[in-house]
């Protein structure tokens, strides 16, 4: 009981992380029926917002060491330590949450941008060549992050408060067996509190409910006198925004390097079909369910049964679905019926 | 290609067996001037195709590209282009995950030299009918869907097979070691003839030892065979079936055509060539890893083919040339290089050219292939071949409108 309670915690936070991206990608195939292989690349910006964040929160001036006394001696002090002394010192502390700061306009800006300058003029285009031009942008955004933060992952560390393991068994009386690291249950929050504002946003906002029109049938709602296309590029640029501060919140769980995009871009793209193309609460769905799905497969009990399993657990779900029902767990008729 | 036809040539092409009348064209209203049939154009394509592969030795001289190790890349990546291509480019099924027939036809050529014999053709065939078994199977679920699934299908089934190299196939695999030729393996039929193997473990033909130029020429002369073939079959009512299957399936299935026989035919000789190929590679290099079959290697196969043209049976060579030989060049390349190479400048601008130009060339290479396939895909959608074409079409209008012939996708 107690390792099938683990396992599924272990499963949320991964799944959640896939939640975050198959929203965004089945949202932006949804709205603006492009299919865009650079999503994965969007949530490694993200992090490597992180990265820039705590980067520029410790910058460093040399000061002289007054406890050595016997030889002149210097050390690193971040400026902001010097400036503001323990408050200093808890901001940097905190810099993944206030990275988000950081993440949010420029994923902002670049989503619009993205939009703008690229993807636009690919609606009419076949989905061949949209898969080939964003195929294309990850490669140049990844080499980028290569060049400017080197091949190696960058460790970030969660705030002191959250560091060490919460004992959630014992909060509901299961036994002291079952802990679970604080700043995954941090993350886990996050992501729901930002499914459950896209969904909010989409469902009760004005604005939402004619996303959600364009989404059905784009022509008539532009015979409305609805301008679909500039509601399409803040869907676009939202997309972004959740992908990077995904990607953000992640990175104390997985240090971030630069093929991290596309080591979670192949998994998100499996979400989505499994969830089904264009649906939103699949996508969701099938996030969370191979999470959890995985984390199972990588258990010592189920790997000795089937050697090997938790490798391509994800893989083998999508293809019997594909298979199975092919328009994914939660698939409308319509979108991508050929 | 608008040589210009005589007559004679004429009455020629009429009396040639092969002679297809449905592919005759009509000829153009005007003086006499007649197109090429396609019979004579695919001669004078194979012709010159054997001269320009075979002649690499020399005319790469000038680039600095012509050494053995280098070419045998151009030729093995060609091979594997140009079977992604009759894929891709006839019927318009994006693969993403053909880099997974390319490792299990490395693996297959391996297991071979290690079972069998060092001979290669042995290694071949198995390689080519293990990556076809692979094929059938694959190609049988994934083309069960079409557009962005059959892509995902693909990548997903590629992805497998990448993480089972790793974990459970170890053995078979030897998983991150890669796997490689022993003194000590079996190989029963070398023992049966009392083969002695001496010197380094390599594969070899009729006793000659296939590195260096026997190598390049194994797999130049493989290319050609190959090549001749995909022109077979893109000339053929076979490869006309899969045109129909990329222009208008539906169509198709009310004339009262399946698709789902011709696409799986054709998925599986697509996972030959790449089996061919990737038995090339470990013929010329006996070393098999899971590296091979990653996804990004799948990229590499679409880089190649989108950037030389999909669709025409020279592009998809081409663009695997230009990427093999500027991989190898560009990577190369470091800030002395290129501070040398610009040693005709005053310093000052030289430093900052360097500074510019360092971060594309180098590790960092894969980013100006990135921007160049972006390029392309956004400026260019029938890549370089097209760009050819334009460039022709423009030198050529000048000339009589009477020759103004639609110059076939295959040219």
């Amino acid at each position: 009981m107690d390792a099938i309670v683990l396992q599924i915690l272990n499963g949320l936070d991964k799944g959640a992380a896939y939640a975050l991206i198959a929203l965004g990608l089945t949202l932006v195939f949804g709205t603006l029926g492009v299919v865009n292989f650079a999503h994965g690349a969007l949530f490694m910006l993200g992090a490597f917002c992180a990265v820039t964040m705590q980067y520029l929160l410790t910058l460093s001036t040399r000061v002289k060491d007054e406890s050595i006394t016997f030889f002149e001696a210097y050390k690193e002090v971040p400026y902001l330590e010097g400036w503001f002394g323990d408050w200093g010192r808890m901001i940097i502390d905190y810099s993944v949450p206030i990275s988000i700061l950081l993440t949010i306009p420029v994923m902002l800006i670049f989503g619009v941008v993205m939009e703008r300058g690229l993807i636009r003029y690919f609606y009419k285009r076949s989905h061949a060549e949209q898969i080939l031009v964003t195929f294309g942008l990850a490669i140049v955004l990844q080499e980028i992050i290569k060049a400017v933060f080197g091949a190696n992952p960058v460790p970030i560390q969660a705030p002191s408060a959250v560091a060490g393991s919460a004992s959630i068994g014992e909060w509901f009386g299961l036994g002291p067996a079952i802990s679970y690291p604080w700043w995954r249950l941090v993350y886990l929050t996050f992501s729901v509190v930002v499914l459950a504002g896209v969904f909010a946003f989409l469902q009760l906002t004005t604005f939402g409910m004619t996303v959600r029109a364009g989404m059905r049938d784009r022509e008539t709602v532009g015979l409305l006198g609805i301008d679909i296309e500039k509601r399409f590029i803040i869907v676009f640029a939202l997309a972004a925004i959740v992908a990077g501060m995904a990607g953000t919140m992640y990175a104390p769980i997985l240090a971030p390097n630069y093929h991290l995009g596309m080591d979670f871009l192949v998994i998100s793209f499996v979400v989505v079909v499994v969830g089904g193309m264009g649906s939103l609460g699949g996508a969701v769905l099938a996030g969370f369910l191979l999470g959890i799905l995985q984390s199972f497969a990588s258990m010592t009990e189920v790997k000795d049964i089937f050697p090997g399993i938790d490798q391509i657990i994800i893989y083998l779900v999508a293809v019997v679905i594909l298979l199975v029902r092919p328009r994914g767990l939660m698939g409308r008729s319509g979108i991508m019926e050929t | 290609m608008s040589a210009p036809t005589t007559a004679a040539e004429r009455k020629k092409a009429i009396s040639d067996p092969d002679f297809d009348v449905s592919t005759r064209q009509l000829p153009p209203r005007g003086p006499e001037t007649k197109p090429m049939t396609n019979v004579d154009k695919d001669w004078l394509a194979i012709v010159a195709f054997t001269v320009i592969v075979l002649g690499m030795p020399w005319w790469l001289q000038p680039l600095g590209a012509a050494y053995p190790d280098l070419m045998q890349k151009f030729a093995i990546y060609g091979i594997f282009a140009l079977g992604f291509n009759l894929l891709f480019g006839l019927t318009g099924y994006l693969s993403f995950g053909h880099a997974a027939f390319l490792g299990i036809g490395s693996y297959a050529a391996v297991w071979s030299f290690k079972l069998f014999t060092m001979n290669i053709i042995p290694a071949v065939l198995f390689a080519m009918l293990v990556a076809a078994v692979a094929a059938v199977f694959i190609g049988f679920i994934s083309l069960r869907r079409s557009g962005i699934y059959f892509s995902i299908l693909t990548l997903a089934l590629a992805q497998m097979c990448y993480n089972l190299a790793y974990s459970v196939l170890t053995p078979i695999t030897n998983g991150e070691t890669g796997l490689r030729v022993l003194r000590d393996d079996p190989r029963v039929l070398d023992a049966m003839t009392g083969t002695e193997r001496t010197g380094s473990l390599i594969g070899s033909l009729f006793g000659e030892k296939m590195v260096g130029y026997p190598g390049f020429y194994l797999c130049a002369v493989l290319l050609i065979i190959a090549f001749y073939i995909a022109l077979r079959i893109m000339r053929s009512p076979f490869g006309m079936m899969l045109r129909a299957i990329k222009s208008n399936q539906h169509r198709m299935i009310y004339t009262g055509f399946n698709p789902r026989p011709y696409m799986l035919t054709i998925f599986v000789v697509s996972g030959m060539y790449s089996g061919l190929a990737g038995a090339l590679l470990a013929i010329t290099d006996p070393l098999a890893g899971a590296e091979r079959m990653q996804w990004t290697a799948s990229g590499e196969v679409v880089l190649m083919t989108i950037l030389g043209g999909a669709g025409t049976i020279s592009g998809p060579i081409l663009g695997a040339g230009i990427i093999k030989y500027f991989e190898n060049i560009f990577s190369a390349l470091n800030d002395s290089a290129l501070s040398s190479a610009f040693s005709f400048l005053p310093p000052a601008p030289r430093e900052f050219l360097v500074t510019i130009v360092s971060p594309f060339v180098g590790e960092g290479w894969h980013l100006t292939l990135g921007i160049l396939f972006m390029v392309i895909v956004i400026f260019l959608p029938g890549g370089i071949m097209e760009g050819i074409r334009r460039i022709w079409k423009l030198v050529t209008r000048r000339g009589s409108s009477s020759s103004k012939t639609e110059v076939q996708p295959a040219e």
